[in-house]
């Protein structure tokens, strides 16, 4: 089986060898090859064994870990749909109901974004790197249940384009490429971005939802009608992946379990929001002060931004201490957006992407202090 | 007495490690490459036909000519090898089996004059045992350095044991530290592995012993020396040695001659008897694996001379071991595709450092030279650090040499590393850049710069 599929491969990837017609094309194939098998390539200089991670496990390990919330969402898509209109369901009901919804998008989400991608990649000569399995998934995973598939389709052109390709490819962009997406449908389609009926499934041709999430609620001084339980588990309306903050952590068990994502940025998050949360508690000046602070933790985007988003470690701190400090500060604005800024209820999206700006600066300052104390010990000698 | 303990590292253990026996060599060629040395130009004085001594000059240091390089054997040059534009690759000597050497002269090591011991060193062609930090190039014999490091520590995979090879030349060790303290204003360290209880290392005068353990790369002398007593700016020079090299230069203040010895271990997953050779310095391939037996086909194998992080590839044919290494690795080559083999937790026998494979729980290891992927934008953060015990930050310093940016390389410690630190590096970096080459070039670049 595998000496058919290399030898067939093999005979498909003749063209795009060195010298022959297609050759400019042929990260395109590359790309298709590595995921098919890892390459027979060996070491030429340098150390003569390599570690077996790479991008591709890393990034599929991500992937991974999106799913249990990934899966979550589809269901509560279709929960919601169902219990606005009180009609009897089954979970399979709503599964069905929500993959009829989420799969286009996320199928749009790839197809688009994969394209400039292998765009870019011949156009540069370089090989198409891994890093867009996961923003591609992630970009339907926080936009809400209605938005026209063209939206999505326009968001990832504009992240990948804008906000990855123009700083020079994976690696070198400055802000998390799905945020960007998440932004750029924000404030170019705001009526669609917010209000009562994006968040539910077909709001917009059922009379009477009420499906505003709970942030706009507190937002808007009302009262907020659903358990703490049910915050927990997620059966409230939100972006389609954010709500279920169980199976956040189920994917924050993953990230850390594999070391994949950062423990210091996520402990640091939750400690800079629960911090801030619980003084504005004492405080306690209007409606969103007075929303207790474990609650502001498992309500909106924060979970999922905390664990999927602050820690890539791209756009984040690289440095060990600056994570603490870049995870912290996540924390501490995303709470302060959402109680002094009712235009945002939601403030975990630009948290993240102001933090995003200051982390190269948080860096530069912790590895100026061992430059520091390297240039006094110069000094001194 | 100093003792280190480096938790940061990762440790890989190979099957095949050298069993304490000594076979001898037959080597009937032996050669120099003057790119054994990092960043030398060579200017020979011999031409291929030349007859020559042990000991004699075949090149000397264009930008330093007191700096020789002699002969390992007597004999007559074969061949010498060149690259392009005419550079020099490789220097070949066939032995002619008498070893007939030059007689030099010997100074009394207790009375003679520091520029005394430095002529004697430099004229027999022993000079170039010694290197210097920053840059790990061939020391200046104008420099006084403010110590002087030896480690007989190893704990890179299938390591060798100094404390077994230097066994029969305790005399000739003793010699070679009592002459290098005569160079130094402050002192010659020695290290030793901790708890190592019957070595005659610990009985040796004229030395510092400091003890280490730890993970690898933690053998490697720059993170010995941060702790001892860090390099500060370029100004500031350390030199350092290879043990069984203090051995040839005290056998040289014992009877005059150059004998260039070179112990070699021949290990490997593959090797049925690995042992220990006596071998000489530069000594071929060929001859110091006559009486190694292999469980399969030797042209599936890679021949390393070194380690399998630092070392250089050997051609089983033609190939001479580095004019430094006591190690010659062999390990299968891995030019195999594996189906899916990129999913997380497939293919566990491959070595990882990473919590993405099991293979930090399993035993049984399957080595090869396969890359396990290709290269990639620099992404993950943080896997670097937790690997090289030194408080340097490894990413920012690779993206200053990358960048060519002298101000930053120096401002990040480049003068307290050497490429060979970054091994560990080129392993576990999840984007596979080649982390020694860049450090290299870095080096090349402050070299050509700061000078």
């Amino acid at each position: 089986m595998k000496n058919f599929l290399r030898k067939k491969l093999d005979v498909i990837r003749k063209p795009f060898e060195k010298g022959q017609k297609w050759e400019r094309f042929a990260p395109a194939i590359n790309a298709f090859d590595t995921l098919l098998f890892v390459p027979n390539h060996t070491t030429k200089k340098g150390a003569h064994i390599r570690d077996s991670v790479d991008l591709k496990r890393t990034m599929i390990t991500v992937v991974l870990a999106l799913l249990p919330a990934l899966i979550y969402g589809i269901y509560n898509a279709g929960h919601q749909y169902f219990i606005q209109q009180s009609i009897e369901f089954t979970f399979i009901d709503a599964f069905l109901h929500g993959l009829w919804k989420v799969l286009p998008m996320i199928v749009v989400s790839y197809g688009v974004g994969l394209a400039i991608e292998f765009a870019f990649a011949i156009y540069r000569g370089h090989e198409v790197n891994e890093g867009y399995l996961v923003t591609g998934l992630l970009i339907p995973m926080i936009m809400p249940i209605d938005i026209p598939l063209w939206m999505v389709a326009v968001s990832v052109a504009f992240a990948v384009v804008i906000g990855k390709e123009a700083f020079g490819g994976t690696g070198m962009n400055i802000f998390n490429p799905a945020l960007i997406a998440r932004a750029f449908a924000f404030f170019a389609y705001p009526t669609y971005m917010s209000g009562n009926e994006v968040w539910v499934s077909e709001a917009a041709n059922i009379d009477s939802v009420s499906g505003e999430t709970i942030l706009a609620v507190l937002a808007s001084g009302g009262e907020v009608s659903y358990s703490i339980m049910d915050m927990f588990l997620g059966a409230i309306p939100g972006s389609i992946a954010e709500t279920s903050t169980l199976f956040i952590i189920l994917g924050a068990i993953i990230l850390i379990l594999t070391g994949v994502g950062s423990w210091r940025i996520m402990l640091s998050g939750v400690l800079g929001a629960s911090l801030i949360g619980f003084l504005f508690n004492l405080w306690g000046a209007n409606e969103l002060m007075q929303f207790n602070w474990v609650n502001h933790l498992i309500v909106g985007g924060f979970a999922f931004g905390i664990v999927f988003m602050a820690t890539d470690p791209v756009s984040g701190a690289q440095t060990n201490v600056g994570k603490w400090v870049y995870g912290f500060l996540i924390g501490v604005f995303c709470i302060l957006i959402r109680v002094f800024n009712p235009a945002y209820p939601e403030g975990v999206m630009l948290a993240i992407l102001l933090m995003n700006v200051f982390a190269p600066t948080i860096d530069h300052y912790v590895v100026n202090s061992n430059i520091n104390k390297r240039k006094k010990r110069w000094a001194t000698a | 007495m100093n003792s280190f303990h480096f938790k940061k590292g990762y440790n890989l253990k190979i099957k095949g490690s050298a069993n304490k026996v000594l076979l001898p060599s037959s080597s009937s060629t032996y050669a120099i490459c003057p790119d054994d040395f990092f960043a030398l130009t060579p200017k020979l004085v011999v031409k291929e036909g030349d007859k020559v001594k042990v000991g004699q000059t075949i090149f000397y240091n264009k930008q330093d000519e007191r700096i020789k390089f002699a002969s390992p054997v007597s004999g007559s040059i074969t061949s010498i090898l060149r690259g392009e534009k005419r550079k020099v690759l490789k220097i070949v000597i066939t032995d002619d089996g008498k070893n007939t050497a030059i007689d030099n002269e010997l100074p009394n090591v207790s009375k003679a004059s520091v520029e005394d011991i430095k002529k004697s060193i430099l004229d027999s062609g022993c000079w170039g045992f010694i290197k210097q930090r920053p840059y790990g190039i061939i020391a200046s014999p104008d420099d006084t350095p403010k110590a002087i490091y030896i480690s007989t520590y190893s704990n890179s995979p299938l390591n060798v044991d100094f404390d077994f090879i230097l066994k029969k030349n305790q005399q000739e060790f003793q010699k070679g530290i009592d002459v290098l303290s005569k160079l130094t204003k402050g002192k010659v360290y020695l290290g030793v592995e901790k708890n190592f209880k019957s070595s005659y290392f610990r009985d040796l005068d004229n030395v510092e012993i400091y003890e280490v353990k730890g993970l690898y790369p933690s053998e490697n002398l720059s993170f010995h020396i941060e702790k001892i007593s860090p390099i500060n700016k370029d100004s500031e020079k350390v030199w350092t040695i290879n043990p069984e090299d203090v051995v040839n230069i005290g056998h040289l203040f014992t009877t005059g001659k150059y004998i260039a010895q070179r112990t070699v271990a021949v290990a490997g997953p593959n090797v049925k008897n690995p042992s220990y050779c006596t071998a000489k310095i530069g000594a071929d391939v060929k001859g110091i694996i006559e009486s190694i037996s292999f469980d399969c086909d030797t042209s599936t194998l890679r021949f390393i001379s070194g380690n399998v992080y630092t070392g250089n590839k050997v051609c089983r044919e033609e190939g001479h071991v580095n004019f430094y290494h006591n190690t010659l690795t062999v390990i299968p080559e891995g030019n195999d595709y594996r189906l899916l083999g990129w999913l997380p937790f497939v293919g566990n026998k491959i070595p990882s450092a990473s919590r993405l494979s099991l293979a930090k729980l399993l035993t049984k290891k399957t080595i090869n030279t396969n890359l396990n992927g290709e290269e990639r934008a620099l992404v993950v953060t943080g896997e670097m650090e937790k690997v090289f015990p030194m408080n340097i930050y490894v990413m920012q310093l690779i993206k200053a040499c990358l960048s060519n940016d002298i101000d930053k390389m120096e401002e990040l410690g480049i003068y307290e590393v050497v490429p060979e630190d970054f091994g560990i590096i080129d392993f576990v970096n999840t984007s596979k850049i080649e982390a020694q080459e860049i450090i290299k070039q870095g080096i090349e670049l402050m070299i050509k710069e700061v000078g």
